[in-house]
Parts: C-alpha cells; sequence; structure tokens
C-alpha cells in the first residue's frame, strides 16, 4: 500500500508556522508576559526572515525559541483552542476530500515544521493516520526554547519520508507527496508522485519543468461549490 | 460508378493541400489516387427557434414537453460540453436558443426547482467563460454557479447507481439527474457517434459506468464507432440507457448542423484543389506560407479563436431512440460520401483540434486517437483501408501537451507508454490504479483537467484502428521518439511516405486520400 506525506502549512492550510505561535504568545497568562514575549519575537524577526529565506531550520529554530518558559501544561490546555481558532478555520475547502481519497489508497502522513500536538489534532480532524513533525524540548515541565532532533524542515523532510516509508514497507515508487513549497523539492522528489499544491512561482516553474501535477485546494472562483 | 465527390487525380491534377496540425501543406499526389472530399454544407434551418418550438410541440414517441410539465416538480437539463461542436460555433450556440424555448415552457408551467448541469462525464470541467459562450448571457447569469455547473463523476455522494444491465454493465449517474422528475437533455450532434442514449448515460455518468464499454475488447468490436448498428460501444451504451430509462423519465432534444467549419474567408479548404479560382488559390498559398512562418501559439489563434458558423440542420425532440433515428438520417445526409473499393494505402491530414483540445492544443496522445481512432472510423460498410494496410498521415507529432487540461496524459505517455503499447495490458495493469490517482483526481474536480482515466479511454479510442492497420507512417514528424513510442514510422516527405509502404508490394497500390476536415465519412463497398 503506498502512503501519501502532506507538508500542512500553504498545502493543506492557509496559515503557517507564525500563526499559531502569534496565537500561544498573545494568550500569556498574563497581558505583560504577552507583550514581553511579542516583543521578543519581534527584535528576532529581522533574523527570521533572513532565515526564512536562506535556511528553513534555522528559521522553525528562531521561531520556536519564542516559546521558551511556556510551560507544558499551559501548551497543551491550550491546544485545543489554537487547533479550533487558527488552524480549523483556515483549512483550503478542498483538503479534506484530498485527505479522504489518499486515505483510501494507504497510509495518510502529515509530515510538518509545525509543532505535534496541534498536528495531532489536525491528524484527527482530517483523519491521516501519522504525524512526523516538530518537538519542542522540555525540562522540568517547561519549554526550553529549543527543538528536540530531528528538526523537521527542507531535505530533512525527504530523509524522514525514506526512514517512515522503510519502516512501513512502503515502496517510495508508489508513494505520494504534496507541498506548496520550494523549499519541500527534496520531499517531493523522494516519492513516485509528487505533486504541487497551491504552489509558490519557484515550485510551480519547477512542477511544470517537471509534469508533476499542480492542483489548487483553496476553492477558487471556478471551483466547485463544496455541497454538504 | 464513382460519386462527383470521389475524385481521380491524373498527371495535371494541382497538389493537394492538407493539414499537418495548425498548418497547412501541399503534397503531390501520384496519378490515380482517389481523393474523398466532403459535402457542400446542407442548408441551414431558416427559422431555428421555430424549429425548438415545432419539435417540443411535436415530439417522437412522447407527449410534448409541456404536457409532461407540472408546476412544482424538479427537472434537471443536462447539456453536451465544449466537445461539441468542434471548432466552437458562433454565437448563439444552438444549445442556447434551445434552452432559452425549454426554460420559458417549464417557467409557464410553474416549474422553478431547475438544475442545468454540463454533461462532462470525465472530461474536464468547463470554464465559466466557456459555459457563457454555450448558454449565452442571460441563462449563464440566471443560474451560474448554484444551478447552473459542471458535472463532478468524482463526487461520491452526488452519484447513485441506477442498477445493473443483464450484461454486468454498472449504470450510475448523477445524483441531481437521478432524483428529478424529468431529465432534458440537450444534445449537439456532430457525428453519428454522439447523441441517443449515449447523451444521458455517458454524459452524466462516473467510471465505474465508463469501465464497462471504455476498454479494449469493446473498441476492437467496433465497425465502426460511427456505426451504431455496428458498434459495440454503441450496443453496451443503449443497454444501460434502457435500463436508466426504466427509472428516470428522459425528454431528448438533438439538434444536427452542417458542416459549415470554416467561415468565408477559409471557406475554399472545402473544395477540390483543381476547382479553385485564381483567388482562391491565391488565398490559399497566402494562408499556407503565413502559416509555416508564424510561431505556433499564433497558429493556435487563427483556427480556435474563430468560431465556425455551422447552420443548423435539425432539431428532433422527444424519446430518446426515436428522436435518435432522426439525427443520424441527418448526419449520414451531410457527411456520407459512397465509396466503392478498399484503398492498400490511405493518407489523411491530421488537423489541429479533436474533441479533447478544445482551447488547448493537440497532444500526441490526441493526434492518436485522430488518427487511429476517428479518421480511421470515418466509415460504414467496411475501412476505407484494407486488413493490413497503411496509414499514412501528416503531423508534427510534437511532444507537448497543455500541463493543465491534459496532466494525466503526460505520465501516461512518458511513464506507461515506454512500459506497453498494449491496450489489455495497459487495461489490465494500469488503469485501476492510475484512474484513482488523487492528484489527477483533484485536477480533474476542482481545476480543468481530464479525468486520469482519461489517457487509457485515448489510447483504446485507437484500438480498433491499431489492430486492423499494418502500418502506420507520419509525414512531417518534428522529432522521433513519439513516433517510435507509437509504433509509428516516419518520412520527411509524402514521396518518401509512399515509397516506404510500396516496398514489398506487388503491383500498384490503390491510394485513397480522405480530405477531411471539414468533417466527412465513406460509405465503403468493398
Amino acid at each position: 500500500m503506498p502512503a501519501s506525506y502532506f507538508d500542512v502549512d500553504g498545502t493543506l492550510v492557509r496559515t503557517n508556522l507564525v500563526h499559531p505561535t502569534l496565537w500561544y504568545l498573545v494568550n500569556q497568562a498574563t497581558p505583560l508576559k504577552s507583550l514581553g514575549k511579542i516583543a521578543r519575537a519581534a527584535l528576532q524577526a529581522p533574523a527570521m526572515a533572513l532565515a526564512e529565506f536562506r535556511d528553513r531550520r534555522t528559521f522553525n529554530e528562531l521561531l520556536f525559541s519564542s516559546y521558551q518558559g511556556i510551560s507544558r501544561d499551559r501548551l497543551l490546555v491550550l491546544a485545543d483552542e489554537c487547533f479550533e481558532s487558527v488552524i480549523k478555520p483556515a483549512l483550503w475547502p478542498h483538503a479534506r476530500a484530498l485527505i479522504e481519497r489518499s486515505r483510501a489508497n494507504g497510509d495518510v502522513v502529515l509530515i510538518s515544521g509545525a509543532l505535534d500536538f496541534l498536528m495531532d489534532r489536525l491528524a484527527a480532524h482530517l483523519g491521516a493516520t501519522h504525524v512526523i513533525a516538530n518537538r519542542l524540548e522540555i525540562k522540568d515541565g517547561y519549554c526550553t526554547g529549543r527543538l528536540l532532533r530531528p528538526v523537521v524542515a527542507g531535505p530533512e523532510k525527504a530523509r524522514l519520508i525514506r526512514e517512515h516509508a522503510r519502516a512501513g514497507g512502503h515502496d517510495l515508487n508508489d508513494c505520494f507527496a504534496y507541498s506548496d513549497s520550494y523549499s519541500d523539492v527534496p520531499m517531493l522528489s523522494v516519492v513516485g508522485h509528487p505533486a504541487a499544491v497551491n504552489p509558490d512561482a519557484r515550485l510551480r516553474w519547477l512542477a511544470e519543468a517537471y509534469h508533476w501535477p499542480v492542483l489548487s485546494l483553496d476553492g477558487g472562483k471556478e471551483a466547485p461549490a463544496i455541497r454538504a | 460508378m464513382t460519386h462527383p465527390l470521389v475524385v481521380t487525380l491524373d498527371r495535371k491534377s494541382a497538389p493537394r493541400t492538407i493539414f499537418s496540425g495548425d498548418k497547412l501543406v501541399e503534397v503531390d499526389m501520384p496519378p490515380g489516387t482517389r481523393v474523398i472530399y466532403p459535402r457542400k454544407p446542407l442548408a441551414g434551418l431558416a427559422d431555428v427557434d421555430a424549429a425548438i418550438r415545432y419539435a417540443l410541440n411535436h415530439p417522437y414517441g412522447s407527449d410534448p414537453l409541456h404536457a409532461r410539465l407540472r408546476p412544482g416538480m424538479k427537472v434537471t437539463i443536462a447539456i453536451d460540453d465544449i466537445s461539441l461542436p468542434l471548432p466552437p460555433m458562433k454565437q448563439p450556440d444552438v444549445r442556447e436558443r434551445v434552452l432559452t424555448i425549454v426554460l420559458e415552457q417549464l417557467a409557464d408551467h410553474g416549474v422553478e426547482d431547475v438544475h442545468l448541469i454540463i454533461a462532462t462525464s470525465v472530461h474536464r470541467r468547463m470554464t465559466g467563460d466557456e459555459i457563457r459562450w454555450v448558454v449565452g448571457d442571460r441563462i449563464f447569469n440566471g443560474y451560474y454557479p448554484e444551478k447552473l455547473y459542471n458535472h463532478d463523476a468524482e463526487d461520491a455522494e452526488n452519484m447513485v447507481e441506477i442498477g445493473t444491465t443483464d450484461r454486468g454493465e454498472i449504470v450510475e449517474i448523477n445524483r441531481r439527474a437521478a432524483e428529478s422528475d424529468l431529465v432534458i437533455y440537450v444534445n449537439l450532434n456532430l457525428v453519428p457517434m454522439d447523441g441517443g442514449h449515449k447523451s444521458v448515460t455517458v454524459g452524466l455518468c462516473g467510471y465505474k459506468s465508463l469501465r464497462a464499454h471504455h476498454e479494449p475488447h469493446t473498441m476492437r468490436d467496433c465497425h465502426s464507432y460511427m456505426d451504431p448498428k455496428t458498434s459495440a460501444l454503441a450496443r453496451s451504451v443503449d443497454r444501460m440507457g434502457k435500463l436508466l430509462q426504466e427509472k428516470i423519465p428522459v425528454f431528448t432534444i438533438e439538434t444536427t448542423v452542417n458542416n459549415r467549419m470554416f467561415d468565408r474567408p477559409l471557406e475554399f479548404l472545402h473544395k477540390n484543389e483543381d476547382d479553385l479560382t485564381g483567388t482562391e488559390k491565391f488565398a490559399l498559398k497566402a494562408l499556407t506560407a503565413t502559416l509555416a512562418r508564424v510561431p505556433q501559439a499564433a497558429r493556435q489563434a487563427i483556427f480556435q479563436k474563430v468560431p465556425s458558423p455551422y447552420g443548423v440542420t435539425g432539431v428532433f425532440a422527444g424519446a430518446t431512440e426515436a428522436v435518435h433515428e432522426h439525427t443520424l438520417a441527418k448526419c449520414y445526409e451531410q457527411y456520407s460520401v459512397p465509396v466503392i473499393g478498399q484503398a492498400d494505402i490511405l493518407v489523411t491530414g491530421i488537423p489541429y483540434i479533436s474533441p479533447y483540445n478544445v482551447n488547448s492544443f493537440l497532444n500526441p496522445l490526441l493526434v492518436q486517437v485522430m488518427a487511429q481512432g476517428y479518421l480511421f472510423n470515418l466509415y460504414r460498410g467496411v475501412p476505407l483501408v484494407k486488413k493490413g494496410g497503411t496509414l499514412i498521415f501528416t503531423h508534427p507529432c510534437t511532444d507537448m501537451f497543455d500541463k493543465e487540461h491534459h496532466a494525466p496524459y503526460i505520465e501516461f505517455v512518458h511513464n506507461l507508454l515506454p512500459e506497453t503499447r498494449d491496450a489489455m495490458e495497459l487495461h489490465r495493469r494500469f488503469e485501476a490504479k492510475f484512474a484513482k490517482n488523487p492528484a489527477y483526481i483533484q485536477m480533474y474536480r476542482t481545476g480543468h483537467a481530464y479525468h486520469p482515466a482519461h489517457p487509457f479511454f485515448m489510447w483504446y479510442w485507437g484500438e480498433a484502428g491499431r489492430q486492423w492497420l499494418g502500418r502506420v507512417i507520419v509525414v512531417g514528424a518534428d522529432n522521433e521518439y513519439i513516433p517510435k513510442l507509437f509504433g509509428w514510422e516516419t518520412a520527411r516527405t509524402m514521396q518518401d511516405a509512399l515509397d516506404l509502404a510500396k516496398e514489398g508490394f506487388v503491383g500498384t497500390p490503390e491510394i485513397t486520400m480522405l480530405h477531411a476536415p471539414p468533417i466527412l465519412m465513406a460509405d465503403v463497398t468493398p
């Protein structure tokens, strides 16, 4: 049975890693704490912008350092609300249909730089079978601001997919992968059936050059209405 | 006696000008070559709207449409998609005229629950602009998109199984149509393989139903697609249609058009080259030279942006089978040319358009459909070419595809055909899995791509021709890869191709040229 590997941010949801992080920073125990966290994150913004352009992994590490000092309990207690208010409303209109069709073919794996406890909720909501996502390092019940290894980003996603496929007995030639971003070309390149979803300009160019399917889940103006 | 449209060339005959994709090429054919020309366009109806009203009020095998309506009923109108006619017709499209009058009658009888569905089956979804072109501004603005939309064969919740024939053919159609008190089908019948039970049974069905007949065994048993009496495909569709109509009331409206494919400036493309006036000869030379020099996109625009001035030749309404008899008679009246004797070598040009590339490029798989599928099948009786004979056609066979419309075709041609050309093997080993590819299905459902099963169907479409023909030789291919992949030989010129075809041939081969488009079909007696 083939597996289908889905990037999440931009591919299945219109949000990116920053949106849930901001939500957590805004929803701190006191407004003062929130202000402090946001101010610190703002100071890192130029470095993050540069990292986003050059190295996805560094961007993730900088972004998730904002979680330093937040308790594990708080993360998990607020996770349902964060999912309901940030991620679920941002799902592309046709994401569920694609996941359901992929599920009929075999395993569906969400592979994302987002945080695991949020991706677990998304997987349960969409019916995905596995999650490969970033995990925050927790010490004495509090986030250290670091990510556990391996950091899920860029080329590392390709290695993780290979590992997952080997463990699950999936032939990569039969597997599918979906992403919106040029930074995921390595992940798309390891499977037999890559597809670009709502792609950025560079990925669209590459997908067209290699005849990869380019599809849209955003329910554009000519997409059919979703019937109840 | 030879029909006047079957012309035998002599030493003084002018070169023939035939299509090679979106170019025209002059070819010198040897004396003795028979060239079959299309009939002149039949006269169009003087008052199309009156003919539509008359047909609705005097239907075949059914009460008039108005007598079948009652207030509060649920009606679905299904409409042929953009694959017909070719090229698209000048506005108003005859479907707009029929719909306007039908919708008036529905409104007059208090029928308000009306949906209009473009019966795309597994063809690509039409864009809003394309739908607007077919139905006109008034209907488009009044119904699109909530009550005027494309059929979606992969919307599982909105497909419903009606039953199974005694041959195991599953009849599954669009739920809205299945649950309607009346389905009205508005057809535009370009060729004899269109219309009849195919309209609802195929136009509104899904892959489950198509698998019953769009498969290589059935295709091999069609002699030809254009003659329903000898087509296993038509027989299968008829069985399914009869079952469907036991459960769902259908009122069929079929329309026929003449073969006026080219508007006045290009009308000479209909004619025997020896009968062209001086002005027409000059225009033909100028057009040929222009097309040879302008870029591909401009050539595509020259032909595809200019709609055809088809005249409406018939409007028939009522019970599907009774209506279709009249439609077929009108089609044959327009297209049929009697031909005596089969050829050893059949020569034709492949144009720039097929039912599956309206507003996009005729990719190599569709070239195959045109050559071994449609043009080979433009006959009744026996094929124009003898069993084991040679087909020579002109086309560049450019390895180019529309990346959206024909996305699944690309993988089919470049990944599957190199594995095997055998339609049976492709059907057995690859079709079911490929047809479920979620990415391609998503492109079909929310983009404008053909369904992933479609490239298989296109290959099967050439199956009868592939089984019958001994050799296929392409003149003017711009690459060797595609012809070789498809099992074709190549030649630089028509003379080279004829020399190749004559190799090992004892005596003088009978050479016949099919001078199409415009569309014609040969009634061949051996």
